[in-house]
């Protein structure tokens, strides 16, 4: 779910900014349709100088009984404390990263490795793949493969690996930039950008090692729900949490 | 009787989520660490994340520890003791140290032997349950919400209700008589999760 301080939105190449409603509203159909784990990514909070929009945030929380990431405008520990309070079960950072490096470390040592994400977005130039900020406007001067096993070094548990290129196309994920990542670091990589149909989802897995495929776009314009992606993943061999009923609490 | 569920405020967990899922099952909630108020309780939770010894230490330096001995072990309060809030209530832990715990069940606290798998075990997993046990009435997917390193090795057989596998096989859920403990999060288990605090709230 990405977030731009007032609307859900969806974005194509990061620009194009679609207005899709409610965050709360559409956490609620998420929760409902047991999928296995929320990423909610601010991503205006950096550009406009501010925080986490908590009180958003609380009401999505109040929808979620899974697990639910969060992102956008961290530059504080106290910001991650504040999430992790309100019931966030991890925080992803970005921005901060790149500019203060050591922040990774100091957000694990005092939280846990677990709870601590690093999204990296990532342009093809010149055949090489390097890592952007500033929402896709400025080259942070390195290699995402580089840049990936530093942030594992320094602490982080998680990768949230985005392809700007592909961002909000459903033509397919950048395996290419998957597979660079996912073979250098031993934390689990989570791929962001570009899936389309079943198959998108099931060749980053198995092209291109990912742990975990996020999706956005096939569950906003397709017909596809969680349910009916997850059994063609499992008939394609890959383990899956599978779920049978739908949530009969909401 | 209305239900007063009170969640034990020791700093280490994640309250908002276990009162959140709490209220959902329309039982009143309460986080606190006020003997006062924990004395209200019809139930009690011990929810859950960080380390051992931070834990245990929070509950032996804040008086917590005399107190819910007493709501628990004498008054026989039900009580649910979650992730590190189950691990809490054995007689030691191996994390960081040796440590001892509340020992209301005989067993230690070691780090999953996990042959070259990930640290923690995070993520959703399948759990073996024994069958016709309360604590999963009503449940047909044994799917759970897991983030963990450590795990309870029970010298108690006849309490474990469920187990997990990640590179080694370990106990998932326990019930001795009021207490009921579970190493995954049925805060974050969906529809499965919810369904284990009603039977919680019903049956312990």
């Amino acid at each position: 779910m990405l977030f731009n301080g007032r609307h859900l939105v969806k974005t194509i190449n990061f620009g194009e900014i679609r207005n899709l409603g409610s965050p709360i509203q559409q956490a609620r159909v998420y929760n409902s349709r047991n999928v296995d784990e929320l990423i909610f990514i601010d991503m205006a909070a950096s550009a406009e100088g501010r925080g986490p929009v908590l009180e958003v945030i609380k009401g999505i929380i109040e929808e979620c009984f899974m697990p639910l990431t969060v992102g956008g405008g961290i530059h504080y520990l106290e910001n991650i404390q504040e999430l992790l309070r309100i019931g966030a079960d991890k925080i992803s950072i970005n921005s901060e990263a790149i500019g203060n490096p050591s922040f990774i470390e100091m957000a694990a040592e005092k939280f846990g490795s677990q709870c601590v994400v690093v999204s990296i977005d990532v342009k093809k130039i010149n055949n090489e793949y390097r890592v952007f900020t500033n929402r896709g406007c400025e080259d942070a001067g390195f290699l995402a493969k580089d840049w990936a096993r530093e942030v594992q070094e320094r602490g982080a548990g998680e990768i949230f690996l985005t392809s700007i290129d592909r961002d909000g196309t459903m033509g397919g994920y950048d395996t290419g930039l998957i597979k660079e990542v996912s073979s250098g670091v031993s934390i689990p990589v989570i791929a962001c950008g570009g899936a389309g149909k079943v198959q998108d989802i099931i060749d980053a897995v198995k092209i291109g090692g990912a742990d975990a495929v996020s999706l956005a776009s096939m569950f906003h314009y397709s017909g596809h729900t969680v349910n009916s992606i997850k059994q063609r993943m499992v008939a394609a061999g890959i383990p899956m949490r599978e779920v049978t009923k739908l949530n009969n609490f909401i | 009787m209305s239900k007063r569920v009170v969640i034990i405020d020791y700093g280490m967990g994640n309250t908002a989520s276990v009162k959140k899922a709490f209220n959902k099952l329309g039982a009143e909630t309460l986080i606190s660490a006020d003997p006062k108020e924990i004395h209200l309780a019809t139930h009690i939770v011990l929810p859950g994340v960080g380390a051992f010894p931070d834990g245990i230490r929070n509950l032996k330096e804040g008086g917590l520890a005399e107190t819910l001995n007493k709501k628990i072990l004498e008054e026989k309060i039900p009580f649910l003791g979650i992730c590190l809030g189950m691990q809490l209530i054995a007689e030691k832990s191996f994390e960081f140290g040796a440590h001892d715990g509340l020992g209301w069940i005989k067993g230690d606290v070691r780090k999953l032997e996990v042959n070259g798998l990930r640290l923690p075990h995070v993520g959703w997993d399948n759990i073996e349950v024994s069958p016709d046990e309360q604590m999963f009435q009503g449940i047909t997917d044994f799917n759970f919400y897991f983030v963990h390193s450590y795990h309870l090795i029970c010298g108690e057989k006849n309490v474990v209700t469920s187990v997990c596998q990640y590179g080694e096989k370990f106990l998932a859920s326990l019930r001795k008589d009021n207490i009921w403990a579970t190493q995954f999060h049925p805060e974050k288990s969906q529809t499965s999760g919810l369904r284990l605090l009603e039977n919680f709230l019903k049956y312990a």
